[in-house]
């Protein structure tokens, strides 16, 4: 049995708030959190196997040329190495998010210095880190260009729009803003390492690697080894975290199976903690002018965003850092500019929330700008300019949360009552600042099974990743919602390529997408136990494994005769295009910045966000914990740096680029707000992972100028850039 | 080289190479996976285990160095149906969400908390001779060698403070 639904209309039912088991919703523990804290989850590289040998990848030092010639054989000679692999095989760079084919490869031919062109294969560890150390390899060096600024930029006529008169927009406004604002390059930095250890038995490849979207990984895999996909099974049932950069297969899992075949052994390979700064995909820096016009209530009457990103040659990803700026204030004149300067650097690709982790960041900073400039409150700025639909596309909102998010941020924090910006308390100057935030939502196809067993458990299974999202909570709770059971008589399988295909996880719609899958998975169960029943599916009560219809209660048991299995597939529909559809939130912070040294520390910060319904109260929290504390990096210490001579990146560690650490971040507070949305799916969830990143990062900054006056427009707000502007007493205080 | 560590009070005898790691002894050699590689250079300590009742980073000492020591790893403080009271603590708060971290989060809150009842002072101790308190700032201080990039330090915070005000 399977069911389909495509996403053409509102489904307006709201079925799951009809159903009585009480579950969807509520904070439960993740179901695979014992095996978590207590280190028996199995990760990537933890699923080791008789016999394994181990990999270790080699980088080129050069930005760009040919690679001539690999002295194979001293290394070769060296205890333990098995072997030397490259190629035309090797991988570039990762695939892009939802690729589904292989990307650029081949060993020969060299774009950005730390590109990976050789495996080393010994029987440890240790041998094989010795022989890729020592590897020589010899090079044809060509020109590269690695300045984003100083290369060829394209333009691409698709990513270009322009309504009304922009120019005079800005020349008769009241107020107005033109600015620019530069973001630096980023680093997903997950604290698992990308990892595969890959077997070959009887024409058949079997990969455990680090995936956060297996069906089309498992095409990405496939295609890079040359063969067929029905030879591969991927696994991925634990992911240590992906922010964007495991969206795509990429070079160490590609390396492992060519090994394994290669040597007819299971292979091990996990980047280093440098590989995978230099080897999977940076978020580009952006150089983004914004121009705002507002009329003397500071209405917008105007919006101009054009950015400048960069990407290796050939690359189809260009981050989309405008891409809420069409639909998230009003203005009816409006320039949308997007150019791509082609660059020798590491691949960018998408970081959590691609597009509005900048670029949200960088609108709320000028509009903090055009708060300040027009006399007006910020919030109130804000709410003077939420459109009444969206004012690009013309096309309603589907649900549109940004005021409710912004009241409700508001009377949390205590906006109202805030201290007086550049407060003194010791060395500290208070200030405090907000910003809105947006995320484009999305669906994507994705399908799961859903097995009712006779002794009243059910099982859900889907290729869908858990990467610390709680995917295998909220999916075990839709199930046991719409099955009637305690959830602990349901189990979720993930992660594996022979499941049917999940959306996987990626762009905030894993959630809805496949929680929508094993909900008509389940719908469709249950119509098969009320005709057992002899009654509607509408009038048929699921509640602690019994079935309840017309005051009849039996238990569920005695209804199925063998185990039930039906699949649910959603797809997406004509709803993207007829309605704009949204998560909106609202950020507020209270920073301190040192009168003495000039470093901007966060005291306190709250989040409002309306994300559609939510699916598990505690998962989504510490979703909205993760994004804020991204912005907070954004804001404050995230910089990856590229050396201007060869492109190569300086601080490719965990001591050199800065994540924020527990001291970093105060109790940050969140509160979801209650909202259905009927247009996005069948459980009216909406994408939230990444929406608390989109923005953050803006509220920080605008509170450094309340606490001191200064702006910075170049991020992350390090002390060199606040202290010149200190103001000249402050030193001498307190 | 041939030698016995004494992991988790079990004697693994181990025929090494003597460029390996602790972690990478307990991983790739005797099979205990639960120790994570988060960097290998001591920078995130998501391989921190326990050695003779302290805290460190499994990646920055050699296996060799360790005979006749007390090794304790996450395996050694709790499985599922019978986790420590911090495991429980971590799942009940959501400590976590990738779980990758958490590991040595746990290992290095189970030691940093003998570290503070034995009275050892911390960055952000106001009186190094008197008493540390249990705040949250002192928990963040003690816990910030262990980067989570979900981002659950709060909720860290949260399950840290709460196993610590029930030992009180």
């Amino acid at each position: 049995m399977t069911a389909h639904h495509k996403m053409d209309e509102p489904d307006r039912r709201n079925r799951l708030d009809a159903m009585a088991q009480g579950i969807v919703g509520v904070g439960m523990d993740r179901p695979d959190g014992p095996e978590k804290v207590s280190g028996r989850a199995v990760y990537a590289h933890d699923g080791q196997v008789k016999d394994m040998l181990h990999g270790v990848m080699v980088r080129a030092t050069i930005a760009k040329g040919t690679l001539l010639g690999i002295d194979e054989e001293p290394v070769k000679a060296l205890p333990g190495v098995r072997a030397v692999l490259h190629g035309p095989r090797f991988l570039r760079n990762p695939a892009q998010g939802a690729a589904g084919e292989a990307p650029v490869q081949g060993s020969a031919e060299i774009a950005y210095f730390g590109q990976p062109v050789a495996l080393v294969v010994a029987d440890t560890f240790e041998q094989a880190r010795h022989g890729a150390q020592s590897l020589a390899l010899r090079y044809d060096e060509a020109e590269a260009t690695v300045a984003p600024g100083e290369a060829e930029a394209e333009t691409p006529e698709d990513k270009q729009s322009a309504t009304g008169d922009l120019d005079a927009a800005m020349r008769d406004a009241a107020f107005s803003v033109d600015r620019t604002y530069t973001t630096p390059p980023h680093n997903s930095a997950p604290m698992e390492p990308h990892a595969a250890i890959a077997e070959y038995r009887d024409g058949k490849f079997t990969v455990r690697a680090s995936c956060q979207m297996v069906k089309y990984n498992l095409d990405e895999l496939a295609d890079s080894l040359g063969v067929d996909a029905a030879d591969v099974h991927l696994l991925s049932p634990f992911v240590g975290g992906g922010f964007g950069s495991k969206l795509g297969i990429s070079a160490e899992a590609v390396a492992a199976a060519l090994a394994a075949r290669e040597l007819d052994r299971p292979v091990a390979v996990a980047l280093s903690r440098p590989q995978v700064f230099e080897a999977t995909m940076r978020r580009s820096e952006t150089r983004q002018r914004f121009r705002l016009a507002a009329d003397a209530d500071g209405r917008l009457t105007g919006v101009g965003h054009e950015v400048l990103v960069s990407n290796l040659p050939g690359e189809t990803f260009s981050e989309p850092a405008t891409q809420a700026t069409p639909f998230l204030y009003r203005g009816e004149n409006r320039v949308i500019g997007h150019r791509i300067a082609r660059v020798n650097r590491t691949c960018a690709g998408s970081v959590r929330a691609p597009g509005e982790a900048v670029g949200v960041t960088a609108l709320e900073i000028a509009m903090d700008e055009l708060a300040q400039a027009a006399g007006v409150d910020p919030v109130e700025l804000r709410r003077r300019n939420i459109p009444e639909e969206d004012p690009s596309r013309g096309v309603p909102f589907s649900s549109h949360m940004l005021e409710a998010a912004l009241d409700d941020g508001a009377e949390r924090f205590g906006w109202s009552d805030r201290p007086k910006g550049g407060t003194r308390n010791g060395e500290w100057l208070i200030g405090c600042g907000m910003a809105s935030s947006s995320r484009v939502n999305l669906l994507n196809d994705s399908a799961a099974r859903v097995t009712m067993n006779r002794d009243g458990t059910a099982l859900v299974e889907t290729d869908m990743t858990d990467i610390g999202t709680g995917t295998y909570a909220i999916l075990t709770q839709v199930a046991a919602e719409m099955l009637g059971l305690p959830p602990d008589r349901v189990e979720t399988r993930l992660g594996d390529s022979d499941l049917p295909k999940g959306a996987g996880s990626g762009g905030s719609q894993g959630a809805s997408s496949s929680a929508s899958s094993v909900f008509l998975a389940c719908e469709r169960l249950r119509c098969e136990i009320a005709e057992r029943a002899g009654c509607a599916e509408e009038a048929l009560t699921l509640k602690d494994g019994h079935a309840i219809s017309d005051n009849r209660q039996q238990p569920l048991a005695e209804l199925l005769q063998e185990p039930l299995s039906a699949e649910g597939v959603i797809h997406p529909g004509d709803a993207e295009s007829r309605v704009r559809q949204a998560s909106f939130g609202a950020f507020f912070v209270e920073v301190g910045v040192s009168a003495v040294t000039g470093e901007a520390r966060v005291r306190r910060m709250h989040g409002s966000f309306a994300a559609g319904r939510i699916l598990n109260a505690k998962t989504a929290r510490s979703q909205c914990l993760g994004g804020m504390t991204f912005g907070i990096g954004m804001a404050l210490t995230e910089e990856l740096m590229h050396d201007p001579r060869d492109g190569h990146i300086v601080n490719r560690d965990l001591a050199e680029y800065h994540v924020p650490v527990n001291a970093d971040v105060p109790q940050l507070t969140v509160n979801l707000l209650e909202e259905r949305d009927p247009w996005t799916n069948p459980v009216q969830a909406k994408g939230i992972g990444e929406l608390a990143i989109c923005g953050a990062g803006a509220s920080i900054v605008n509170a450094i100028h309340d606490a001191c006056g200064v702006r910075v427009r170049d991020l992350p707000a390090t002390l060199d850039k606040i202290l010149p502007g200190l103001p000249e007493r402050a030193g001498r205080e307190g | 080289m041939q030698i016995t560590l004494n992991i988790n009070r079990e004697e693994c005898p181990l025929d090494l190479d003597p460029r390996t790691t602790l972690l990478d002894a307990l991983r790739n050699h005797l099979g205990q996976c639960g120790t994570k590689k988060g960097c290998d250079h001591g920078q995130c300590g998501a391989c921190t285990v326990i050695v003779n009742g302290r805290r460190i980073n499994s990646c920055l000492t050699l296996a060799c160095m360790h005979e006749g020591d007390e090794i304790t790893t996450i395996e050694g403080l709790g499985a599922p149906g019978a986790l420590s009271a911090l495991q429980g603590a971590f799942v009940r708060y959501d400590g976590f969400q990738c779980g990758y971290c958490t590991s040595g989060q746990i290992c290095s809150a189970t030691a940093m908390l003998d570290e503070l009842r034995e009275g050892w002072p911390s960055h952000v101790t106001k009186d190094l001779t008197g008493e540390a308190a249990l705040s949250d700032a002192e928990i963040a201080e003690r816990m910030s060698g262990n980067l989570c990039r979900c981002s659950a330090y709060p909720n860290i915070v949260a399950a840290i403070r709460e196993v610590a005000e029930g030992e009180g």
